[in-house]
């Protein structure tokens, strides 16, 4: 029996997304800018999106696989998954479904894809409304516990109790995506760079995260088309392969009001040996990182756990320039990433790690071969992939 | 005691299914009421159908003291629900109870929520009685021990 590996099965050969907007700002419906964003990954694909056979998304995505298929006449639907979980914890998770499905034998083409208007639908960032709470919220809401900031400072706050880390490791892990969404025309962040001293004077949201520790809220959606590794010939772009794929998270990571056992982590501890097993890599070898930041304090215990840094080296790794493409130590969210290019729940950063491997990058890493992409840390159940160019295989 | 949050907030009720029904009751009558296995003697928090360790399903609502260390804080500057938008600054506590095999929980750290905070300082619990809401319910607070 053959190894049981995705590791080259799948290639990537097309990826697009809409224009990219503040929140509430869409001029489309939600189900408009999905359709955007696949036919625009098609056309980069070179492909008909009715030869597209399947589609796997996250985060309970409104725009329904089988109304999509409809829409677009597409011939024959072959695959539709769903990766559990909110927030962008299964953007990398999408990615191995959809790539599991072809390399299955499943599916031929499937394209992995997250929409959102947050103007149609309401924010992630507000407070539950409404005069009672039940249920698991029912022990946090009433206290003042309700955004996704209030749940992860308390996790990053004992982090970095336990390890000294400072507030320049959080402000660095910024300010370097601020840097490269300068270099980045679709950034939202375009034109509007951040130094020190405006991090340092902004407004706390909740210890220890300053406002440009929080990702934007936006509107927009994106794509990814795979197909089999064997058909990576026939298209224009170089061939990206999917090395690694994983889910999942640690020991009841989701153990009710804040009872995770081992809490101070950003849900990676048990994946990344997992990741780099399959991809054959260790983190020596990646290039170029694409780090989820819903908040900053969840990007620097991701770049910990996967063994980039050691957890008491944070204040020294930390540095903007350490981060910085082209030459950094480790080239950290080179499109601007959630917190200035877009957050599109994290699926952008899957496909700036692809650009990364095609050199289409707006900052490049010089013959960038193997380019790693984390999924939404904190959360459970949380992923990460890794895709190689040509060499790596 | 006035309460440590301004009103407005949602205001807690039982889980539909009573899963966590006697430990809101508990709080109503100043007792922290939190499971207990009746198989393996464990405590287990959050509320839950099954013992994770031993996979009993006799989990009973036990007393236990209200007291614990703090495992991890959070001071909140900006207000993302509207009746808090003149609070100012206010403290949440992940409080860790040592002698119930380590639970957790969520509340406010009374007093000046703009002092310094010390993770692993002792608390103990305070309970807010909220009678004029409709229907009425108790949080249960932590203020520094002395």
């Amino acid at each position: 029996m053959s190894e049981r590996t995705l590791r080259g099965r799948v290639a990537v050969v097309g990826v697009g997304e809409t224009a990219y907007y503040k929140r509430g700002e869409s001029p489309d419906a939600e189900f408009k800018l999905a359709l955007q964003a696949i036919v625009t990954a098609c056309e980069n694909a070179g492909i008909s999106p009715k030869d597209v056979d399947g589609f796997a998304s996250f985060s309970n995505d409104r725009s329904d696989a089988s109304r999509l298929a409809a829409a677009l006449g597409i011939h024959d639907l072959r695959h539709a998954s769903m990766q559990w979980g909110g927030g962008g914890g299964g953007g990398s998770g999408a990615v191995a479904n959809g790539a599991a499905a072809i390399a299955t034998g499943q599916a031929e083409c499937v394209v992995v894809f997250r929409a959102l208007a947050q103007g149609q639908f309401g924010r992630f960032g507000q407070g539950m409304r409404g005069s009672r709470i039940s249920g698991e919220f029912a022990h946090t809401i009433p206290y003042g516990l309700m955004s996704p900031a209030q749940m992860f400072a308390m996790k990053t706050q004992r982090f970095m109790h336990d390890h000294g880390v400072e507030q320049p490791a959080l402000r660095a892990i910024s300010l370097a995506s601020y840097a490269h969404a300068q270099n980045n025309p679709r950034a939202v962040m375009y034109g509007r760079p951040l130094d020190e001293a405006a991090y340092d004077a902004s407004r706390w949201i909740v210890e220890p995260f300053h406002l440009y520790d929080c990702c934007q809220e936006n509107d927009g959606a994106a794509a990814m088309v795979l197909v089999p590794a064997e058909r990576a010939k026939d298209f224009d772009h170089p061939p990206c392969f999917v090395l690694s794929a994983v889910a999942g998270s640690h020991y009841r990571a989701a153990a009710p009001v804040h009872n995770t056992p081992d809490y101070a982590t950003s849900t990676f501890k048990t994946l990344a040996p997992r990741l780099f097993d399959m991809a054959k890599v260790s983190a020596h070898d990646v290039d170029v990182l694409q780090s989820y930041e819903n908040f900053t304090g969840g990007v620097l215990m991701s770049i910990v756990e996967h063994g980039f840094c050691k957890p008491d080296e944070v204040n020294e790794f930390f540095q903007t320039e350490n981060l910085l493409a082209p030459n950094g130590k480790l080239p950290l969210n080179t499109s601007g990433g959630n917190l200035a290019e877009c957050y599109m729940h994290g699926l952008g950063l899957n496909i700036e790690a692809v650009r990364q491997i095609w050199g289409q990058s707006t900052s490049q890493v010089k013959g960038a071969d193997v380019s790693m992409v984390i999924s939404g840390p904190m959360v459970t159940p949380v992923s990460a992939c890794i895709f190689g160019s040509q060499a790596t295989l | 005691m006035s309460a440590y949050l301004k009103p407005g907030l949602a205001g807690p009720v039982a889980s539909p299914d009573g899963l966590d029904a006697a430990f809101w009751q508990g709080l109503h009558e100043e007792r922290l009421l939190l499971q207990r296995c009746g198989s393996c003697g464990r405590f287990q928090w959050g509320p839950e159908w099954i013992c994770h360790r031993c996979l009993s399903f006799d989990l009973r609502y036990e007393e236990t003291r209200a007291e614990g260390v703090i495992y991890s804080f959070e001071r909140i500057w900006h207000p993302v629900h509207p009746a808090l938008k003149d609070q100012g600054p206010y403290l949440v506590v992940l409080v860790e109870l040592p002698h119930a095999d380590g639970v957790r929980l969520v509340g406010n750290l009374l007093g000046d929520p703009r002092a310094p905070v010390e993770i692993g300082s002792k608390v103990h619990g305070v309970f807010e009685h909220h009678a004029d809401s409709e229907p009425p319910f108790t949080l249960l607070q932590w203020t520094r021990a002395t």
